[in-house]
């Protein structure tokens, strides 16, 4: 297994976390988040971070680790890793963003039950050297953090009429795009649109991902 | 007395459908559209997930109020508190294999599936963050468990209803789940202004 990876750039891996295998519009995990935090750029792009960072450190975490982790007790073991790195950002947070604290908080804390970064622990790092591991990590962290950003974007352009805080259109804002449902919606259209690309230029199937949770 | 049965209603019914956890709060989506395919495995997480979810509300202000207060080990809630799920879940799954291998066949399924779930552990994070009593944590605790029922067996329903449409190919599968959830969702935003608490 160890040489078989050789093969795969440390770019490679990158890439395929943030197209082949991103998070939220090709393998629907995680979603949670995706939706509750995107109302604006710019907490997108935090949680977005949070989640680059937790990632990465917990694949590095695991992959150090791999050799002393018994097979029986792994995943108590992830989920442990995980926490504490959650732990660590949540506190970090809190301390220096407390404004965006207060409203993505209950987010950061979520990030330790995201189905995307055990799965990560458990099919990649768990069984790769931690230089790769970390790579992988830092692909697909910064998937998500594109997704967010990329869902953001549209919502606060279309439900405020600006980005990043900063006024862009002086017309009367679409206010369904804040709201829960306008989430929803902008959601299921990027992942259409994602698909339809797919169907139209690769010659996909366009099933949009399977179940995922 | 009756005063306090009120708010602990109140409690229930803002956790339930007002602070929806799928439309408002957006906690549980994968569950929610993973589950949501056919009605009969929707009912049998909506039971499973009731009764875990009140369960580690329980256990977690127990622990919360009587282990973690007063040794001044609250920043390390999020730790303790997936501990707690994990170790309860795990307890169930083993418990019910032997107690009841009927039900366990039923749902074990389900509880595996459980521990890795964002509301599970959103419920005691939220009860901590409150400072809700023994009683509003259960009422808490059991509100979101059925508001979160009623979201999957809405969505159940349609999604049944819905493989008999024809959808443009692009939107087949998860993008259209996701625009019911929408309509879904803003029909929710009735409810809101409905208790001030």
């Amino acid at each position: 297994m160890e040489h078989q990876e050789e093969k795969v750039s440390y770019l490679q891996l990158i890439k395929n976390g943030v197209f082949k295998e991103n998070t939220i519009f090709r393998l629907v995990i995680s979603l949670c988040p995706s939706i509750a935090v995107t109302n604006s750029v710019r907490n997108g792009f935090l949680l977005g971070v949070a989640v680059l960072f937790v990632q990465t450190m917990v694949n590095t975490t695991v992959a150090l680790l791999r050799r002393f982790i018994h097979p029986r007790i792994r995943i108590p073991i992830f989920m442990l890793v995980i926490s504490g790195w959650v732990s660590v950002v949540d506190m970090v947070m809190a301390a220096y963003a407390r404004a965006a604290y207060k409203e993505i908080g209950l987010y950061i804390q979520i990030i330790v039950a995201f189905a995307s970064i055990l799965a990560r622990a458990e099919m990649f790092a768990s069984k790769n050297r931690p230089l790769a591991a970390f790579f992988d990590g830092f692909g697909s962290g910064l998937g998500f953090l594109v997704a967010l950003v990329i869902i953001s974007f549209f919502r606060e352009l279309l439900g405020k009429g600006s980005l990043w805080g900063f006024q862009i259109i002086e017309a009367k804002p679409l206010l369904i795009m804040i709201m829960p449902a306008g989430g929803f919606i902008a959601v299921g259209l990027l992942m259409g649109f994602f698909n339809w690309i797919d169907i139209r230029f690769y010659g996909g199937k366009g099933a949009g991902g399977a179940s995922g949770h | 007395m009756s005063n306090e049965f009120i708010k602990l209603f109140e409690l229930f019914i803002a956790a339930s459908v007002i602070n929806n956890f799928v439309f408002t709060r957006f906690l549980g989506l994968c569950i929610f559209f993973g589950v949501s395919k056919k009605m009969e495995t929707a009912i049998g997480m909506s039971i499973t997930f009731t009764a875990v979810m009140v369960i580690a509300a329980a256990l977690s202000w127990l622990v919360f109020t009587y282990i973690m207060v007063p040794l001044e080990i609250t920043f390390l809630k999020i730790i303790i508190f997936i501990g707690i799920v994990a170790a309860f879940v795990q307890a169930a799954d083993t418990i019910m294999r032997k107690v009841s291998p009927g039900l366990y066949y039923k749902l074990g399924v389900y509880l595996a599936l459980i521990s890795t779930n964002c509301i599970i552990i959103a419920v005691p994070l939220i009860n901590a963050g409150e400072h809700y009593n023994f009683l509003e944590s259960l009422s808490f605790g059991f509100g979101s468990g059925i508001g979160f029922a009623l979201a999957l067996v809405i969505m159940a329903s349609i999604r049944e209803k819905l493989e008999l449409a024809d959808v443009p190919r692009p939107f087949r599968g998860m993008p259209i789940a996701w625009v019911t959830t929408a309509l879904i969702a803003l029909a929710f935003t009735g409810f809101s202004g409905l208790i001030t608490l």
